[in-house]
């Protein structure tokens, strides 16, 4: 199998020298534009597998970016880097159909984590492994079976449908919105998605006030961390 | 004076003697001179020599009005004033402006550009003096309406006088030319009498001599020339009501000038004053007004009688003069009651006193420059007084005819009597009139013989009913008096009380909102009219307060507002400037300068105030001045004090910025240059260690950069937190995650009410707080601490407590912890904080309607930090379905 190619999308060189040599390091191809517009004639090629994208670009914004790669169609991995206090432009980069995000300032083993658990959710779209293992949780998705420590959880159903929502997406940041759609079926109340959280915490996580497996982007969603 | 322009007048003594032709060659003389002389108004009317001579000046245009269809040209100040030239011409100086100008006369016109540091050279013709009206119209038989006040001559840098025998004036007039006004045209004969002129031509010789010797004995003074100085003269005016009080001020004035004297109008407020009319009560005021546009004091003092306050006060201040009209009354008059006249003349003592005679006569003829439509009348039939004084004289009768069996007649008198008395105390003098009137009838009908007959037998009853009927006269008269004079007595203690207690609320008041409310409250209640405030604002003025609430002037008014702030001067209806606004607007004015404007108005026509309210609201408005400079002042003293404390802060923030900006850049450059030249020499360890600081104070230059961020937008308002729900676990979950690194050995303790209700509050927020608390930890408490980190529910609140078990807090800094920049004085061995992380912890618990404090612990040394947060009531329905 060929090299996966990125192609990072940032007005500022030095930025793109640091990815263009991380994901080298790491064994990617990588392709460079400089503007919204050079990307979106790059991604036309069709040749990406990946892009990063900085939300701030010279002749259009992040946003427009996406929007116009989800608008033609393409399903390509979307991991966009963000300013730290701009908690309300994440949810909309996710919402519009981004797959994660990293905050700048960020460190390279955080980005490539992302940039790993957007590629595995691509790639495993059209067929779900059934079983979902990391650390001391798994997750039987045929079966409907949740073992924490070794010991089988039991589960509202609402809680399990929460659990198989973060395990489908594992690794993968969920909007508040995204959760409360696809479980309760419209957006409610974010308490009530805060309860059932901190419940499943309880039953899945050794330590509830300090969780492992759920983790909680404040201001955005949850993600489900994926451990070895 | 600095910057005033200079003031030349060319007086002349009639008509045609050849003022504006003088003017002109003088101005001319100037031009070729190098003088920047302009034409602002002359009036050449037809005369080629005078038109010739305006040729060589540049003319100001002028500013053409439309008034009831026609257009009037009138000379165009504002124009003047912008061309700024160095000297202007602006004839006729006693001139009247058209209605809808800026200033009703010309000498106003004339003062404004004097003001602006323009030069003026002007003409006056001596009978439109002031002071000088009455003798001109007495001599020639046609009064002048339009004067100037003589001030404007006192002022005048030059007086020159236009001087021309009446022979030769008389033969220009046959030349034709002399101009006379159209509708003078038939006093043409009378004016230009040789007499006439002769007399005209004194006033004015004798009005400029007297100018010129009041310059030499200034002169004199100024250079100490020992002169044979009397002892400083002071001439008293008593006015009244009487139409001669116009005359008798101008006399006073004359009187004061030949005396070189200073001199006072004083009116004596007696009862009478209460039953005063409209038309007199505006006759004293306008007196009072006329004195102190001539130059002179005006002063209202109140007593029981005319003769008392003139002579005590004349006595008290030291006057040598006393100027007092004479009243034409009957011989029988004089024998009943004394005159002012004659009480003053028998206690002056020392004091000069001049009788003038009372000339009403004159006056008669003198129109009235703006006839009141609907004056209201003061007094009204009240007919509850006079039923109510009726019903007292039937009362009486009653008891009269229930007695009259056991008492005598003159007893009977008695008894109706006493009603009459009943109703002068009750209602004043005319309804107790009245009740003697009835009485005296009733008396006659009922008691004497012949009875129910108006007519008496007894020639003895006749003598008693006169004399009932005279002592019920004087009786009912005699109380009245005393009840008006305790009237006006209670009137003037209410004032006072009044005036007192306005001015302790005003020093309690420390809004200036509040103070300009109460004080257009109080103008508004004690004066009966409407009031509005008004403060600078830029270069204008703004309405601030009113009462009753009003926020919008229109424009003229606004205009005459801003006049007066600009040029501390009444404007506006009823003044001297602007009298087309709706409203008289008033400065308030304190030692230092103005502070702001009253504006005052009512519905009814005519004057708005009387001398007397004047005065009242002068009082009010020194009061109100001051306290608004007061309020000024220590507004002045906060703006200090912020922008001291604002230094202080930019200090601390370019310190701030220079040390925690360069500590951690100069970690990471110093680590990387090291990488970079020495790597080869450097073993694993050494690399490992320098590439861990790289990283970490970058990441400390991050936090640093995040706080300075946040201290701006919390500064600028950008922080609008969210209102969520908030599970507290949740967030110190992730906050301990992400101060991980900042903690790096410490032990956290936890400690979370299991059945915590969830806050009401922003997430990003909270997470934001727990961390800076957390990373306060760590900054002041040895790597081996621990920190312990508890919530509960408390009443509605979240309690949220992040505790240390490090020094713990010094007394004095728990409260200056949040402020910024602050830093508690740390150890050696500790890395100093930014100073911004507890000061942004308060912003943002504050934004989301918490508390923050800070403490010590009372199990042991360490800090503690307690955040509430209002709790969320919990959807409980469905949770847990």
């Amino acid at each position: 199998m060929s090299a996966l190619r990125v192609l990072v999308v940032d007005d500022e060189p030095p930025i793109r020298r640091l990815l263009r040599t991380s994901f080298g390091a790491q064994g990617y191809q990588v392709t460079e534009a400089e503007d919204g517009a050079t990307a979106l004639a790059e991604l036309k090629r069709g040749a990406t597998d990946l892009v990063v994208l900085d939300l701030g670009l010279p002749d259009m914004d992040g946003f427009a970016v996406i929007e116009s790669v989800r608008g033609s169609g393409s399903a390509v991995p979307i991991v966009v880097l963000s300013s730290r206090d701009d908690e309300a432009g994440k949810v909309r980069a996710l919402d519009l159909g981004a797959d994660d995000y990293v905050t700048k300032p960020f460190s390279v083993d955080e980005l490539m984590a992302r940039v790993r658990a957007a590629l595995r959710h691509r790639l495993q779209a059209q067929g779900t492994p059934p079983l979902f293992r990391s650390g001391d949780l798994t997750v039987d998705l045929v079966r409907r079976i949740v073992t924490s420590r070794g010991a089988e959880v039991k589960l509202s159903p609402r809680e399990y449908d929460l659990l198989r929502l973060l395990v489908l997406h594992a690794g993968k940041v969920l909007t508040h919105k995204f959760a409360m759609r696809e479980v309760w079926g419209a957006a409610t109340d974010v308490q009530y998605l805060r309860v059932y959280i901190r419940s499943l915490r309880q039953k899945i996580e050794a330590d509830p006030e300090r969780p492992v497996h759920i983790q909680t982007e404040q201001g955005v969603g949850y993600r489900l961390r994926v451990q070895d | 004076m600095e910057g005033r322009g200079r003031l030349k007048v060319f007086l002349g003594a009639a008509p045609g003697v050849g003022k504006t032709y003088e003017m002109l060659m003088q101005g001319r003389q100037r031009r070729l001179d190098g003088v920047d002389a302009v034409i602002g108004v002359v009036e050449t009317h037809g005369r080629v020599e005078t038109d010739l001579l305006t040729k060589s000046f540049e003319k100001i245009p002028k500013r053409r009005l439309p008034y009831k269809g026609h257009v009037l040209a009138e000379m165009d100040l504002d124009a003047i004033l912008q061309r700024k030239p160095k000297l202007v011409l602006v004839d006729e100086l006693a001139h009247t402006n058209a209605p809808g100008s800026r200033h009703p006369k010309r000498h106003m016109d004339v003062e404004e550009i004097l003001s602006a540091g323009i030069d003026v050279y002007t003409t006056l013709n001596v009978q439109h003096l002031e002071s000088l009206n009455d003798v001109v119209a007495r001599i020639t038989g046609v009064r002048v309406r339009e004067t100037v006040p003589d001030s404007i001559l006192d002022r005048a840098d030059d007086v020159e006088l236009i001087d021309l025998t009446p022979e030769d004036l008389i033969q220009r007039l046959k030349e034709g030319k002399v101009y006379v006004p159209e509708q003078a045209e038939r006093a043409i004969g009378s004016y230009f009498m040789p007499g006439n002129l002769t007399a005209l031509r004194e006033l004015a010789l004798r009005r400029t001599a007297q100018r010129v010797d009041a310059q030499m004995v200034d002169y004199m003074r100024a250079h100490a020339i020992q002169g044979p100085w009397e002892a400083s003269e002071r001439v008293l005016v008593c006015i009244s009501e009487r139409p001669s009080a116009a005359s008798l001020v101008r006399y006073g004035r004359r009187l004061a000038d030949r005396l070189r004297a200073s001199w006072t109008a004083i009116y004596v407020e007696t009862s009478r004053a209460q039953r005063l009319s409209e038309d007199e009560r505006d006759r004293v005021a306008a007196a009072l007004r006329l004195a102190e546009q001539l130059g002179g004091q005006a002063v209202t003092v109140p007593a029981t009688a005319t003769a008392d306050g003139v002579i005590d006060y004349a006595h008290a201040n030291n006057f040598t003069h006393i100027v007092v009209a004479s009243q034409q009354r009957s011989r029988w008059w004089e024998m009943l009651r004394s005159s002012a006249a004659h009480e003053v003349i028998r206690r002056a003592g020392d004091v000069s006193v001049h009788v003038v005679p009372d000339r009403q006569t004159e006056e008669v003829t003198e129109e009235r420059d703006s006839p009141r439509p609907n004056a209201v009348p003061t007094r009204r039939l009240d007919p509850v007084a006079y039923g109510s004084s009726a019903a007292m004289v039937a009362g009486a009768l009653l008891v009269g005819l229930a007695l009259q069996r056991t008492l005598g007649l003159s007893d009977v008198a008695l008894v109706f009597l006493t009603a009459v008395l009943a109703s002068a105390v009750t209602y004043g003098l005319w309804p107790a009139l009245f009740a003697a009137l009835i009485s005296v009838l009733a008396y006659n009908f009922f008691f004497l013989p012949p009875l129910y007959t108006f007519t008496i037998a007894d020639p003895a009853n006749v003598l008693a009913l006169i004399t009932y009927a005279i002592i019920a006269v004087i009786a009912s008269n005699l109380t009245a008096s005393v009840r008006a004079q305790a009237t006006v007595a209670r009137q003037r203690a209410k004032m006072t009380e009044d005036l007192y207690l306005f001015a302790r609320k005003l020093a309690g008041v420390i809004q200036l909102d509040d103070l300009l409310w109460a004080t257009a409250h109080q103008i508004a209640q004690m004066l009966h009219l409407r009031v509005v405030l008004l403060l600078p604002e830029g270069e204008s003025v703004e309405v601030r307060a009113g009462f009753p609430p009003e926020d919008l002037l229109d424009d003229a008014d606004l205009a005459a507002a801003k006049w007066t702030w600009q040029h501390a001067q009444a404007a506006g209806r009823g003044a001297d400037t602007l009298p087309g606004a709706k409203r008289l607007f008033l400065p308030m004015k304190t030692g230092r300068g103005t502070v702001g404007v009253i504006g005052l108005d009512k519905d009814e026509p005519g004057p708005l105030l009387s001398p007397d309210q004047r005065r009242l609201l002068d009082a009010l408005s020194d009061q109100a001045a001051l306290a608004i400079e007061r309020i000024n002042l220590v507004g002045d003293v906060d703006r200090t004090r912020l922008a001291v404390e604002t230094e202080r802060l930019r200090n601390a923030l370019l310190t701030s910025i220079s040390h925690d900006l360069r500590t951690p850049l100069a970690s990471i450059l110093g680590s990387a240059t090291s990488l970079m030249t020495y790597r080869k020499s450097l073993d694993e360890k050494a690399q490992d260690e320098l590439i861990g600081m790289i990283k970490n104070e970058a990441e400390r230059l991050n936090r640093f950069i995040a706080n300075l961020l946040d201290m701006t937008r919390l500064e600028s308002g950008a922080v609008q937190p969210k209102s969520e729900a908030v599970d507290i676990s949740d967030v110190v979950g992730s906050a301990l995650q992400r101060a991980a690194t900042v903690l790096e050995q410490r032990k956290v303790d936890l400690e979370i009410a299991t059945d915590l209700p969830m806050a009401q509050a922003d997430p990003v927020l909270v997470e934001q707080v727990l961390f800076n608390l957390l990373d306060n930890a760590a900054k002041y408490t040895p790597p081996s601490a621990t920190v312990r980190i508890t919530a509960r529910g408390d009443a509605g609140r979240i309690v949220l407590q992040v505790l240390d078990d490090g020094a713990g807090l010094p007394e004095d800094a728990r409260e200056r912890i949040f402020d910024k920049f602050y830093r508690v004085k740390a150890g050696d061995t500790q890395r100093a904080g930014t100073g911004l992380g507890l000061a942004i912890g308060r912003g943002f618990v504050e934004a989301m309607g918490g508390t923050i404090t800070a403490g010590n612990r009372q199990d042991r040394s360490g800090a503690v930090f307690t955040i509430t947060l209002p709790a969320l009531e919990p959807v409980a329905k469905e949770l847990q379905a």
